[in-house]
């Protein structure tokens, strides 16, 4: 009989995970904080031509690029003389489980299918199940999806429990638990009681798989209005989509668009905290995942995070739950399309930009997700009132404030954004190696290190070391 | 209301008590178990609501647990209309046609 316990589980995690990824992250390795993170892409990962082959196969990708012309029109109508970006929307709807997430999950099932895996696990309470169950269901493999789902009076969030549908409705068994970063250690019993597949979120496969969407809006853009897009506004939450598109882009040759990155501001609500669970009305893409991620993407459930955001991000920008609700009407009633949550995100963020970049530029925003029950405004602001929230119109920005009050715009001129600073973000990074690594002292090599893992110079580097009591050392 | 052999149900499972929660939680988290909620096909031959019953999930695991729910039903669903989101799409309209003010 294994020891089931927490800690005896957690001691197995390396064995488990070995054989349920078969990546060995040793050989790109080279001390507690400096990997090789281009080789592990090459020599892990699938090149880009053969990550579109293989979701030919199963009918990912290839999405349309739409120009959201109403919109462009209202924005045109309000912006300041001579501003006004145009916005083009990718309609990652399209894909075979309704998200982005298919192209994700796409290259991971190849894989585990290729090496006699008889099934595949992925812990996410998010579209990603979805799209391991439809991929498992494409190639014939068996799935679980693990979600972290109710609180602990077992009321769910109506978004996850859609989802948990959706996994059904492919024939995957869904395993729902009450909240807790425990779902990690569930899961892990689970790959060791079953010996499938590790479909995670985080490995190079999974971000290869998403390298399509980056290189799809080059070609697209370029097609359309013969250049590359301005900036491409991508919702942020693993760091998963980020990195991946913007990889993509850069391998079309796309180097000089702007990745910016949008989150729903949920600061002030722990993540982890089973009274704070159904407090929030968007269960990703927002601060709770895309801070952490961002500063220490190693937090994830493989040894080293294949995405890492920081390496691409140029800026970060949060929204309100308001601005995004509003804008998920605004897609319905203007262009005629009902999309879920997660690109809405950024959209709202694109919509604000769009206000202040010169009427010339381009910007994409690079997904939109299914919706219906439990997903919709309507549902998830149901649920928002029942839990006992303000919900009103107003300023979305002054009065927001997560876990309690919820304020919808009374015009679009009021869509706007908090700008996070890099640098701050990339001080908090430094901050977090520091403290998880119990490391003061640094050689230059992981200077270096740490100077490419969030794209800036090794001065910054070094001055973030220094304000945070650490030192540079002599190797 | 009994459930038969082969029917479609949840099965609910205590995986950690409060004390056996050895990760790092916030005090609220720290106070209550993790719980567990999965279905499949009943394999007892009849079982009631609170029954340690088997079943078989959608890929063939067996796993027991206490009996829940009987053709458990998706509860989540559309919602109600909101009052604060149903004039925007009347009101976006107004300003692209021209009334900037609305």
């Amino acid at each position: 009989m294994r020891d089931l316990s927490y800690d005896a589980v957690m001691s197995r995690k390396n064995e488990i995970m070995k054989k349920a990824v078969g990546i060995d992250y040793e050989k790109f390795i080279s001390s507690e904080i400096i990997f090789d993170y281009e080789r592990m892409m090459q020599e892990v990962g699938y090149s880009l031509d053969k990550v579109r082959e293989i979701q030919s196969e199963t009918g990912v990708g290839n999405t349309p690029l739409v120009e959201l012309k109403q919109i462009n029109r209202l924005i045109k109508k309000i912006a300041p003389k001579g501003k006004g970006a145009r916005i083009f929307i990718k309609d990652e709807a399209t894909n075979p489980s309704g998200s982005y997430k298919d192209r994700r999950a796409s290259v991971s099932v190849y894989h585990a299918q290729k090496h006699g895996y008889k099934g595949v696990i992925a812990a996410t309470s998010g579209n990603y199940g979805a799209a391991v169950a439809s991929q498992a269901a494409k190639r014939g493999l068996k799935c679980i999806i693990t979600q972290e789902c109710y609180d602990n009076r077992w009321v769910g969030q109506p978004e996850i429990l859609e989802k948990a549908r959706s996994c059904e409705a492919y024939g995957a068994e869904v395993v729902q638990l009450t909240v807790g970063p425990e779902l990690f250690y569930y899961t892990l019993v689970l790959l060791e009681e079953t010996g499938f597949f590790n479909a995670s979120l985080y490995t190079p496969y999974a971000i290869a798989g998403v390298e399509s969407l980056g290189y799809e809006i080059a070609e697209q853009t370029m097609q359309m209005v013969g250049k590359y897009p301005d900036a491409v506004v991508i919702t942020h939450a693993g760091g998963g989509i980020l990195t991946g598109t913007a990889r993509g882009l850069k391998k079309a040759g796309a180097s000089e668009t702007k990745i910016i990155a949008a989150s729903v501001n949920l600061r002030g609500l722990h993540m982890a905290s089973d009274n704070d669970f159904n407090k929030k009305y968007f269960t990703t893409g927002h601060t709770g995942f895309g801070i952490p991620f961002a500063t220490f993407p190693d937090r994830s459930d493989v040894p080293k995070n294949a995405a890492r955001a920081l390496r691409y991000m140029d800026r970060y920008l949060l929204v309100t739950q308001g601005e995004v609700f509003y804008i998920t009407e605004m897609l319905a009633q203007l262009e005629g399309m009902q999309r879920g949550p997660a690109g809405n995100t950024s959209l709202a963020a694109a919509f604000a930009l769009a206000l202040e970049m010169d009427d010339d530029k381009v910007i994409v925003v690079n997904e939109t997700e299914y919706t219906g029950a439990g997903k919709l405004p309507s549902a998830q602001l149901t649920f928002a009132r029942k839990m006992g929230m303000e919900i009103k119109r107003g300023d979305p920005i002054k009065e927001d404030l997560p876990g309690k009050r919820i304020v919808i715009p009374e015009h679009p001129s009021q869509i706007g954004y908090i700008e996070f600073d890099m640098d701050e973000v990339r001080k908090s990074y430094v901050k977090e190696v520091i403290k998880r690594y119990n490391k003061k002292e640094f050689n230059k090599q992981e200077i270096e290190f740490m100077a490419q893992d969030t794209n800036t110079t090794t001065e910054k580097i070094v001055k973030f070391v220094k304000e945070l009591g650490g030192e540079v050392i002599e190797a | 209301m009994k459930a038969k052999k082969g029917d479609w149900v949840q099965i609910e499972k205590l995986l950690l008590k409060p004390e056996e929660r050895t990760a790092p939680l916030p005090e609220d988290t720290k106070k209550v178990p993790l719980k567990m909620r999965v279905k499949g096909f009943l394999q007892n031959e009849d079982a009631n609501i609170g029954d340690e019953v088997e079943i078989l999930t959608l890929i063939g695991r067996r796993v027991t647990g206490t009996l829940v729910a009987i053709n458990p039903k998706y509860e989540h669903d559309f919602g109600e209309p909101v009052p604060e989101l149903l004039t925007i799409g009347i009101e976006l309209r107004k300003i692209l046609e021209g009334d900037n003010d609305a």
